[in-house]
């Protein structure tokens, strides 16, 4: 009950809007063709359910692929930048280097290298969400409290030792955030590279534009933001279950 | 549990360089009986810090040599200033962590935890994550930490200087007596005098430049030492002693 209460200031502007889209449309003062009646979407979404929920099961699946891929190896190359000073100095700039292409320019490749299908479109995912995952890791693992630190020399810890007791745990409230990010970018990775790779709710929203079937457009990218909001909460429930004993964040 | 007893220590000629620094620490001779209770006075940036850190082998002299007798390995336990716990242990598993990074099995180290937690009076506790202690219990926490391995040198980085006066005198007096029972050297690094009077046998006062020793002073008080001394004249004369050292330059 309470938790309705505290949703409620924010679904009374989604109401409003969605009320004022409603009549602003049927009024006539926006086109229909330019931006549809909620009402429309919304049948839209009944009349194609099949095509747009397999097309939703086929980018969740991409885009959740993508996005364990660049939680797996994001990790894994932040620890890998952060053994030495060195290391760091000689790749880190690269990382940021290849956060900057845009994923749109390089999507064209990835459907050269992996073909159309969901190869492609996974690897569009991962290339856009591993970034946020390497920084975050990176500057958890080592703002690692040198107290600490010394506490586990002291005992003889060893560096893998030292990595998994200490730094990880330490740095899981930064790799929580760098995950959170990280995880809505993966959305954005999987429908751009189904807008060229073909499958999913990108190539709906690509095919419905060609059609001017603007409900349609509406409807998939609705279900697309739902996705995203999905993964979402998904990350911060993990985060509430691993961090709400000990942090302040989730406290 | 064997009773730990303590070590002698001998630092010979020590100096310590930072990068881009002056001298921290130039030419320092200090010896240490075993079993001693040394307070080690000085004003901020002397580098007492610095000198636990050598002490506990946690950084190299660039000169000179430290002297542990007997050696042994993991005898040195390390209080900082505050209680640096890992947050996402149980008060139980922070205390048992040294014997698990020793490679003691599991059931033993939390035999040996809960021990070390009664004898800071934390036991009741043992569940409980940091998060959820007082700044006092969680650096009862951080001492049972550093007596779990049964440290045969207890080296503390001004430990209790965040805590209110009251918690603070308690644990003095937990600290104190746990040092009698034990025998363990204890080298305590404080910049309060009253402090410092209060717990040790002997106080040494660093000059605020290169950690030179301004005076070394066993002071002259009851082994057994209450709240009633804190406002004694014995009390009183030897803070005069110490806090003319600091002031002298």
């Amino acid at each position: 009950m309470k938790r309705l209460q505290q949703a409620i200031p924010a679904l009374i502007p989604l109401v409003v809007v969605t009320a004022a889209a409603e009549f602003a449309v049927r009024q006539g003062l926006v086109r229909a063709y330019l931006v549809p009646a909620p009402s429309s979407v919304l049948q839209a979404m009944i009349e194609s359910r099949q095509e747009l929920l397999s097309a939703l099961l086929t980018t969740s699946l991409s885009a959740l692929l993508g996005f364990l891929l660049s939680t797996v190896a994001g990790t894994t190359i932040a620890v890998f930048l952060a053994s030495s000073r060195a290391i760091q100095r000689a790749f880190y700039p690269y990382a940021v280097f290849f956060q900057t292409v845009p994923i749109i320019a390089i999507a064209p490749l990835l459907v050269i290298w992996f073909g159309y299908g969901t190869r492609t479109v996974v690897a569009s995912a991962f290339v856009v969400s591993i970034f946020p995952v390497i920084a975050n890791t990176l500057s958890g693992i080592l703002s690692t409290d040198p107290a600490l630190r010394d506490l586990f020399r002291l005992y003889g810890a060893s560096t893998p030792v030292t990595l998994f007791k200490l730094r990880f745990p330490a740095a899981l409230p930064q790799i929580l955030t760098g995950l959170r990010v990280a995880s809505g970018l993966a959305v954005i990775g999987a429908i751009v590279g189904e807008f060229i790779g073909g499958q999913g709710l990108g190539s709906v929203v690509d095919i419905a534009r060609t059609q001017q079937r603007v409900d349609k457009v509406f409807a998939a990218v609705l279900l697309a933001s739902v996705l995203g909001l999905t993964l979402f909460g998904l990350i911060n429930l993990i985060s509430y279950l691993t961090l709400r004993r000990w942090h302040a964040s989730e406290q | 549990m064997q009773p730990s007893g303590g070590v002698a220590l001998d630092l010979k000629g020590v100096r310590r360089v930072f990068e881009n620094r002056l001298a921290v620490i130039e030419n320092l001779h200090l010896a240490v009986e075993a079993g001693e209770f040394l307070a080690i006075l000085g004003p901020s940036g002397c580098g007492k810090s610095t000198l636990l850190r050598l002490i506990a082998r946690l950084a190299e002299p660039d000169a000179g040599s430290i002297h542990i007798e007997p050696e042994t390995q993991f005898q040195t336990a390390f209080v900082f200033q505050d209680a640096h716990l890992l947050p996402w242990r149980t008060v139980l598993d922070n205390a048992a962590l040294p014997l698990e990074l020793m490679g003691v099995a599991r059931d033993e180290r939390h035999g040996r935890a809960r021990t070390a937690l009664e004898q800071v009076s934390l036991l009741e506790a043992a569940d409980r994550y940091p998060a959820q202690l007082s700044g006092g219990m969680r650096m009862r926490a951080s001492l049972a930490r550093a007596l779990v391995t049964n440290p045969r040198l207890l080296l503390l980085d001004e430990p209790f200087a965040a805590l209110d006066e009251i918690t603070r005198f308690r644990l003095d007096t937990q600290l104190r007596e746990l040092w009698r029972q034990r025998g363990m050297t204890v080298i305590f690094v404080t910049h309060s005098i009253s402090e410092a009077a209060f717990l040790a046998n002997r106080a040494v006062v660093l000059a605020r430049r290169q950690g030179r020793i301004k005076l070394d002073r066993r002071l002259e008080l009851p082994a057994e030492r209450g709240n009633e001394l804190r406002t004694s004249p014995e009390l009183g004369r030897e803070m005069r002693l110490l806090l003319a050292a600091m002031e002298e330059e």
